[in-house]
């Protein structure tokens, strides 16, 4: 049943994923984006991870898929021009997807059987983020800050 | 003989089961998701159509008119020829909207209204969907719609849409702030995300008598309250419904759609409003708990819908009593007020938990939040400042 369902969200993910490369209409890219979203968190549900499929649901849907959406509509107004075929983008997408299939195939872990690991709870994340990982946390929370304190300057400015 | 009343429908669900006894396991689940989803649309539509009814009653008294009452005795069936009404009508969809969208918006914002549904807890072992972190999903359903919002207004083409979808979006943005941190300290409390562990959390009595539900501490009355109200800006109720502001621009981001599309915003609204009083009452209301000990024999779904249907009243209340207010007026409120006192509430359950739960721990957190309430309405305080009104944009 495991594997049924790994095909079918595969299929719907790079069919979205594809959708969002080809599609003429800026917008329509920028929705099917966030449908390739809704397929990455139901893979992190697959494998049991439940809690980063929720984030990812929450951040990239929530958040970034709105973000991007606004960019487009504030800033693009000529968004239907035919561009033709980009052979540079294709060029880094092909050495991009070769370099990642080397370094797998690199791996000696791909042969090595998965470890048993406990069930992933919200409660174990939440300890180990606050006990092990808590100089990181703290450092991309200040960066967030200054980042949120940054863009209230560069809108404040228009005052004076 | 209560405690049969109390499981009825779990054991119905387990007596309609139990016809499948012998075929394969994954059968037995797709079976039991499905009961779940249809007893969760079974009784959320047939709140939704009592509800568009019982509003438009109470507001009718509100306003000191009839209200409907020619439909089936006391206007009861007013909803189904409502209904009726929503099918036969032309489905308008504009020649220059981006049809796909236009049509997926009323979809995706209905889909996500009914999924945030399937976390609560609507009596004791009556969750439909049991997620370690049910919390989040509640609210990671919930920021979808902002999508769907968007994808309403843009897809109809049409300025008033598009300024009503903006609208919608500024205020869910700013609100789901204070909405999600007033979560906060009730998960910090309790230690999970389980809807079924914070609910469990809530049972027994303190002193013998009060109920332990989180709204009768000082930093869980003070969270409820910024939850209900964020709670009404999500759900776009009056007095924050200025994203369908009819006198300014038509309906906002619903201008364009008619008939059918339209019912099924107008539901997506209700099904969210009733999601978000429903964790409202999970969260700090105590769930299905009774709230005297004598009266624990009464079944827990009975309690749990008596607290939504108390919550729904203040709703129809509200909207019946307090006028619409203006854009930069929420803004200024969820930024300036709701976020300082929603990050109160956090260091006050903290101190609360730090001073041992008890009568110490429930003055010194009052004291807590009392502090920043007076200090905020100090710094916050207008009254002295009004001056003649300064246009920025318009000269």
């Amino acid at each position: 049943m495991n594997s049924v369902a790994f095909i079918v969200i595969a299929i719907f993910t790079l069919a979205a994923g594809l959708a969002a490369a080809t599609l003429q209409k800026l917008m329509h890219a920028a929705l099917s984006f966030a449908v390739t979203f809704v397929g990455i968190a139901a893979f992190f549900f697959l494998l049991g991870a439940e809690f980063v499929g929720l984030v990812q649901v929450f951040v990239y849907i929530g958040a970034v898929a709105v973000l991007i959406v606004f960019t487009i509509l504030l800033t693009r107004r000529d968004v239907e021009k035919d561009r033709g075929f980009n052979w540079s983008g294709a060029f880094i997408a092909i050495a991009v997807f070769g370099g990642l299939i080397w370094a797998i195939l690199k791996t000696q872990s791909l042969s090595v059987a998965a470890p048993e690991i406990p069930a992933l709870t919200v409660k174990r994340i939440g300890e180990v983020l606050m006990t092990n990982y808590v100089w990181p946390l703290q450092c991309v929370g200040l960066l967030l800050t200054a980042a949120l304190v940054g863009a209230l300057i560069l809108v404040m400015e228009e005052k004076q | 003989m209560s405690a049969a009343l109390d499981q009825i429908f779990v054991s119905g669900k387990q007596w309609l089961l139990s016809w499948l006894a012998g075929a394969p396991d994954w059968v037995i689940q797709i079976a039991s998701s499905l009961i779940n989803i249809f007893a969760l649309l079974g009784v959320f539509l047939t709140l939704f159509a009592l509800m568009s009814v019982l509003e438009r009653k109470i507001l009718g008294r509100i306003q000191n008119r009839y209200g409907p009452n020619r439909v089936g005795p006391f206007g009861l069936f007013q909803p189904i020829a409502d209904g009726i009404k929503m099918l036969i009508k032309e489905d308008i969809v504009p020649a220059r909207a981006d049809k796909i969208v236009h049509f997926l918006a009323p979809v995706l914002i209905a889909a996500t209204a009914i999924l945030a549904l399937g976390i609560i807890p609507y009596g004791r072992g009556m969750t439909p969907f049991t997620i370690d972190g049910g919390i989040l999903f509640f609210f990671a359903v919930g920021s979808t719609t902002e999508l769907a919002v968007f994808m309403a207004g843009w897809g109809s083409n049409n300025k008033f849409s598009m300024l009503g979808a903006m609208r919608a979006i500024a205020q869910m943005i700013s609100y789901e702030l204070p909405l999600i941190i007033t979560v906060l300290p009730v998960v910090m409390v309790v230690g999970s995300l389980m809807p079924n562990t914070i609910v469990a959390a809530q049972g027994g009595y303190a002193l013998g008598f009060v109920p332990r539900w989180f709204v009768f501490t000082p930093w869980g009355a003070t969270a409820f309250i910024l939850f209900f109200v964020s709670g009404l800006v999500e759900s776009n109720r009056t007095p924050f419904d200025v994203p369908e502001g009819e006198s300014e621009i038509v309906a906002g981001h619903m201008t364009e759609y008619s008939g059918f599309k339209y019912a099924t915003f107008f539901m997506a609204e209700y099904i969210g409003m009733f999601a978000i009083t429903g964790l409202a009452t999970t969260l700090f209301l105590g769930g299905w708990h009774a709230p005297i000990r004598m009266l624990e024999f009464i079944p827990s779904y009975v309690w749990f819908f008596a607290k939504l249907s108390t919550l729904l009243l203040v709703y129809v209340w509200l909207r019946g009593t307090l006028p619409r207010t203006r854009v930069d007026q929420i803004m200024n409120f969820a930024w300036k007020f709701m976020l300082p006192m929603a990050f109160t509430c956090i260091v006050a359950a903290a101190v609360w938990h730090y001073a041992g739960r008890g009568p110490a721990g429930w003055l010194w957190s009052l004291a807590v939040i009392a502090a920043v309430y007076f200090t905020l309405s100090i710094l916050l305080d207008t009254r002295r400042k009004f001056a003649p009104r300064t246009y920025r944009f318009a000269e």
